[in-house]
């Protein structure tokens, strides 16, 4: 079984072993860059989004001027301002943070972090002023304190109604991290630039990532639709 | 503090470019989508089944590896294309993939998709007694288009319009990648050269800023005047 594999793969002269070990090289670099970046974005927008609803200016305008300088310029460009931002630093080259710094996916996992916990910020703070005003009143009725109101009422069903918003953005970071090979990183779409240059044949090489893309683009949709099923269960239509 | 190293002047015509970039394919992604949006609600199943293979592949495919496919893609297409007319009737001719028109086709087409959904949704949502109306006044398919149903159907298409232009405008830097020597090519370029990367990239990131706010207010003005008619509250 495992021979004849190998033995067709032989026989392809683009899409041999090492070239799909490269692919997969890539695969897992993508994954990861999205993970992590998506997770710890998560991770700071929920208390970001809470405090950009704040009635207080002083709280409130920073974070909306965050969000806007990064909803408002392309990844590419805060990409390139981190990446190179941190390699030009006078100094860093003799200090100890350069073996950080040299690598390419530090910079790159800070700018995709920064971006989606921007636009993750948004969305969770729609979600949240779309909270019915009789939930808080009747949490304050109970005697819920500001904080156990956050916790129990309002974060609750605001990750609920930021479930669809959410998978888009999700989406949008897969496609997104296929930025990352501009620096120098070898991910899905390197590996795929690297197949190109390697044998000159684009069509091969970029169709075939592009539907790897598309696989996973399907499997994060029908992940959020599961998702959407059991936690929106109580919205949906009878019968 | 605003001499840029000599490289003001490339910046200005780097943003021209951003700037051409944009709106031409911004108007090949509108004729898209509305050709797009035709094709989803006819009745005809081979053309309602391509735009929605179009719009189903283009959404799941990341816009630089859509921009790969297309310039190195196309080049190679041409260069077997030019091969077999020089072998077969011997004429000699031949035409360099340009970066500027990969890029416009390639944003235009992969925002072509999403103006298709956009117009769909709003095309559904025009009252279907105005169309029945214009048909008993005797109107022609195309007046009933441009008279009825398009100025109807913007409404609805303006706000997803707007949304989609400015994610279409931050889509253009990456047509830097392929070697346009747009606004953010310059700066990448300079920043290199000079090792100063705040210095370049912050007349790139106001040029953006400032685009998103000045189409925030056009959206906003187009949508007072399409909203004629209509109570706001």
């Amino acid at each position: 079984m495992f021979e004849q594999l190998t033995n067709l793969l032989d026989q392809n002269q683009i899409f041999n072993t090492s070239t799909l070990l490269t692919y997969w090289d890539g695969f897992v670099v993508t994954c990861q860059l999205v993970f992590i970046s998506l997770v710890i974005g998560l991770v700071f927008s929920v208390p970001l989004a809470v405090l950009r609803t704040s009635s207080r200016k002083w709280i409130s305008g920073p974070i909306w001027f965050y969000t806007y300088i990064f909803r408002g310029t392309p990844l590419l460009v805060q990409l390139y301002v981190i990446y190179y931002g941190v390699i030009f630093i006078n100094g860093i080259q003799e200090s100890i943070f350069w073996p950080l710094a040299k690598n390419a996916l530090y910079p790159t996992l800070l700018a995709f972090t920064l971006n989606t916990a921007a636009y993750t910020t948004e969305i969770l703070r729609g979600a949240i002023i779309a909270t019915p005003r009789g939930e808080i009143e009747a949490a304050k009725a109970y005697g819920m304190s500001r904080f156990v109101t956050i916790k129990r009422i309002l974060l609750p069903s605001a990750f609920r109604r930021a479930l669809p918003a959410y998978s888009n953005e999700v989406i949008f970071m897969l496609h997104a991290s296929s930025i990352a090979s501009v620096v120098t990183i070898v991910d899905l779409t390197g590996a795929a630039r690297d197949v190109y240059s390697k044998y000159y044949a684009p069509f091969e090489a970029f169709f075939f990532v592009a539907m790897l893309y598309l696989l996973l683009t399907f499997l994060i949709i029908y992940v959020f639709k599961q998702l959407e099923k059991n936690m929106l269960a109580h919205l949906r239509p009878l019968s | 503090m605003l001499d840029f190293a000599g490289y003001g002047p490339e910046l200005l015509k780097g943003a021209w470019v951003t700037m051409q970039v944009a709106f031409l394919s911004l108007f090949l992604a509108v004729a898209l989508g509305l050709l797009g949006a035709t094709a989803k609600l006819s009745h005809n199943p081979f053309w309602k089944g391509f735009a929605t293979l179009y719009t189903t592949i283009i959404r799941g495919v990341p816009d630089l590896v859509m921009m790969f496919i297309i310039f190195f893609g196309g080049q190679q297409a041409l260069n077997i294309f030019f091969e077999y007319l020089y072998d077969n009737y011997e004429i000699d001719y031949f035409i360099n993939v340009n970066e500027f028109i990969a890029g416009v086709i390639t944003i235009g087409f992969i925002y072509g998709a999403y103006m298709t959904e956009t117009f769909r949704g709003a095309f559904l949502a025009v009252d279907n007694g105005q169309i029945e109306a214009g048909k008993a006044y005797g109107m022609s398919r195309g007046q009933i288009f441009l008279h009825i149903s398009f100025p109807l159907m913007m409404r609805h298409a303006l706000p997803g319009l707007g949304n989609n232009w400015q994610v279409l405008l931050k889509t253009t830097a990456l047509v830097s990648v392929i070697g346009l020597t747009d606004m953010v090519r310059v700066a990448t370029e300079a920043s290199k050269a000079e090792h100063a990367p705040f210095k370049f990239f912050i007349p790139v990131v106001t040029v953006y800023l400032l685009l998103t706010w000045i189409s925030e207010f056009i959206i906003k003005k187009l949508d007072a005047k399409y909203s004629v008619g209509v109570l706001k509250h």
